[in-house]
């Protein structure tokens, strides 16, 4: 069983502080969503984690080594002259040095690809991919190597409805079979309700809640991260759904 | 790599792929093959006519050639042929990693700076006699050459490891070179004598004249030092490409191979440069073709780029004697003539996006 735990994690970019606590004991097997608004420090958490960027504060990694920790950055551009099959056996070959790619090497490709779905993409060239085609070719370029703890910065953002329940699926189910720590840092909270068993709430910079997702995500809460008044509601069949009814009023906050 | 052997049992996807693979090795076969031609074409031309036939006798059998054809094919016409390949395949190389380390389509040898510092240096030994290492009188041009483009490449380096610089910085430093050290050519070449200013401008038009066996030898063991280095750190320089976050994210220590591939880079370039004077062309030209032909994964892309700056230059070579039968035109020139057409006919034909 793989446990990451984060104590009073600060950063700062030079003398510029952003995260200033951020603190959570997370167990794999299920996927945690990290939500806060724009700006509140999601991705800087994740670059600390990741080692990106150093500050104060402990992350305590068990049952996994460094190098079987993955981040996946926020989506960019990809400008490489590579299929989308050579993009992902590069990021399995990391650290590998060897040109010469085993069988076993090969199937593991392979399977990632029909996990996320993108076996018809494999020949295409990367620059000719849409957004959403490269949000889904870098979730498994980060996830062909089987990692045991996963940092997703908003993986879903530029996917369809049907593609947002696919991809966020399969992760449910890689975490479950490898008992991995996945973090996915999410903007969609209803996709976050249906998904993720565990919520971390991030606003400038500090840990407000973190826990049971339904026991996270309250109306009060909410109007805290993001100055919107929502309720909790169950859709036709019983999953639970926030219904937004509009910015908060000044004085209720 | 993997062997080409389709097996039924394999997905369509990893069959794909090892078609992929497949033609890779192809066109790298092809490349060679096209190399070992334009050479030998190349030792069979020149000012001095002979017929094939015995250029072919004096290369297998040389005890039977008579001694005039032997001296023009071993110690004239073998070197340049072989200065060509190993210059165009450093330079190329050079240029395919700079432009790798760099994320920037224009990087190169010659638009970062090094050819315009070693040209500077050059004319500072034709012009003033100035030897910045003194005693080797003889080679006091390549070894001012030499100095001038280290020393341009050190302070690219310096400055890359400056907290806070990108790689639009070095890349803008670069450019920031090229007028400095071509204003101070200026400069000397206007205070230089008639036969100083015809050497100066003989040297920056890159010329194979002055190739020699040692020569070829230099360049020849700074590639088999450099390529293996390069070919160890393959994976980590193809995921550099997919941009710096990705790669630290997967473990790349991005910063770390961005320097030690500014070292490779820098002395691949600079000794070619300093030995055959600026031959802008290749640097850039070669990674492009080898990039469009193969793709950016360096198990191809490294030999494709060193092989296709090889071919460039060597059929460069053919044509600068062919052009004008009796006389070899600087190859600089030829280089650049003949290569932006063919250059832009490929870019602009080849469907997809090249960067
Ligand atoms: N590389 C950087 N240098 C300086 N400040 C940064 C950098 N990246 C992000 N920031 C700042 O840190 C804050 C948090 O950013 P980020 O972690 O990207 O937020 P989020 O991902 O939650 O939207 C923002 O105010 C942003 O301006
Ligand atoms: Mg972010």
């Amino acid at each position: 069983m793989v446990s990451l735990t984060l104590d009073k994690v600060g950063a700062r970019y030079g003398r510029r502080q952003i995260l200033f606590d951020a603190s959570a004991s997370l167990q794999g097997g299920v996927l945690t969503a990290l939500v806060g608004a724009n700006a509140a420090g999601k991705s800087t958490l994740f670059r600390r984690i990741a080692g990106h960027l150093r500050g104060a504060g402990a992350v305590q990694l068990e049952g996994a080594h460094d190098h079987e920790l993955r981040y996946m950055p926020q989506d960019t551009g990809m400008t490489a002259a590579l299929t989308v099959y050579e993009s992902i056996i590069l990021s399995l070959k990391q650290g590998s040095g060897g040109w010469r790619l085993s069988t076993e090497e090969l199937r593991a490709v392979d399977e990632t690809v029909r996990r996320f779905n993108i076996s018809h993409l494999v020949d295409q060239q990367l620059s000719e991919l849409s957004g959403g085609q490269r949000q889904a070719v870098s979730i498994a370029q980060t996830l062909v190597s089987r990692p045991k703890v996963v940092l997703m910065d908003e993986p879903t953002s530029a996917l369809d409805l049907n593609r947002q329940y696919e991809v966020l699926e399969s992760l449910r189910l890689y975490a479950e079979e490898t008992q991995a720590v996945l973090i996915l840092a999410m903007h969609d909270l209803n996709q976050v309700m249906r998904c993720c068993s565990t919520t971390i709430a991030l606003a400038e910079g500090r840990t407000l809640a973190f826990g049971p997702t339904l026991e996270v995500l309250t109306p009060a809460l909410i109007r805290r991260l993001y100055g919107i008044e929502s309720r909790v509601e169950r859709c036709s069949r019983g999953a639970p759904i926030m219904i937004v009814d509009g910015p908060a009023v000044q004085d209720a906050i | 790599m993997t062997t080409a052997e389709l097996d039924p049992s394999e997905s369509a996807s990893v069959q794909s792929y090892r078609g992929l693979v497949a033609r890779r090795i192809a066109i790298l076969v092809g490349l060679s093959v096209a190399l070992v031609l334009s050479v030998a074409v190349d030792v069979s031309l020149g000012p001095a006519r002979y017929a094939v036939g015995d250029v072919l006798k004096t290369l297998f059998a040389p005890g039977t050639a008579d001694l005039q054809i032997r001296v023009v094919v071993w110690d004239i016409r073998m070197p340049m042929a072989l200065l060509a390949v190993t210059v165009g395949a450093s330079l190329s190389l050079a240029g395919a990693q700079m432009q790798t380390i760099l994320a920037n389509p224009l990087a190169s040898p010659f638009t970062l700076g090094l050819s315009a510092a070693a040209s500077f240096g050059a004319a500072l030994a034709m012009v003033l006699g100035v030897s910045l290492f003194p005693g080797a009188i003889s080679l006091m041009v390549p070894i001012n050459a030499f100095a001038m483009a280290m020393a341009a490449s050190l302070l690219i380096f310096g400055l890359s490891t400056l907290r806070g610089v990108t790689v639009e910085t070095i890349v803008l430093l670069g450019i920031a070179l090229v007028f400095s050290f071509n204003a101070a050519l200026a400069l000397l070449q206007y205070f230089a004598s008639e036969q100083a200013l015809s050497a100066v401008v003989f040297w920056t038009m890159g010329s194979l004249s002055k190739a020699t066996w040692g020569k070829v030898a230099v360049t020849a063991i700074i590639l088999a030092i450099c390529t293996p280095l390069f070919a160890r750190r393959a994976w980590a320089l193809t995921a550099i490409r997919l941009g710096e976050v990705r790669a630290s994210a997967m473990g790349v220590p991005v910063k770390r191979l961005r320097l030690e591939a500014l070292v490779l880079v820098s002395v691949l370039a600079a000794v070619p440069i300093s030995f055959v004077g600026t031959i802008g062309f290749i640097g850039i030209v070669g990674p492009h073709v080898a990039r469009l032909l193969l793709g950016e994964d360096q198990r191809f892309f490294l030999p494709g780029s060193m092989l296709s700056g090889a071919v460039i230059l060597s059929a460069t070579s053919v044509l600068s004697k062919a052009i004008l039968p009796g006389a070899v035109l600087p190859i600089g020139i030829i280089t650049a003539l003949v290569g932006v057409p063919f250059f832009a006919a490929l870019i602009l034909t080849k469907g997809r996006k090249s960067w």
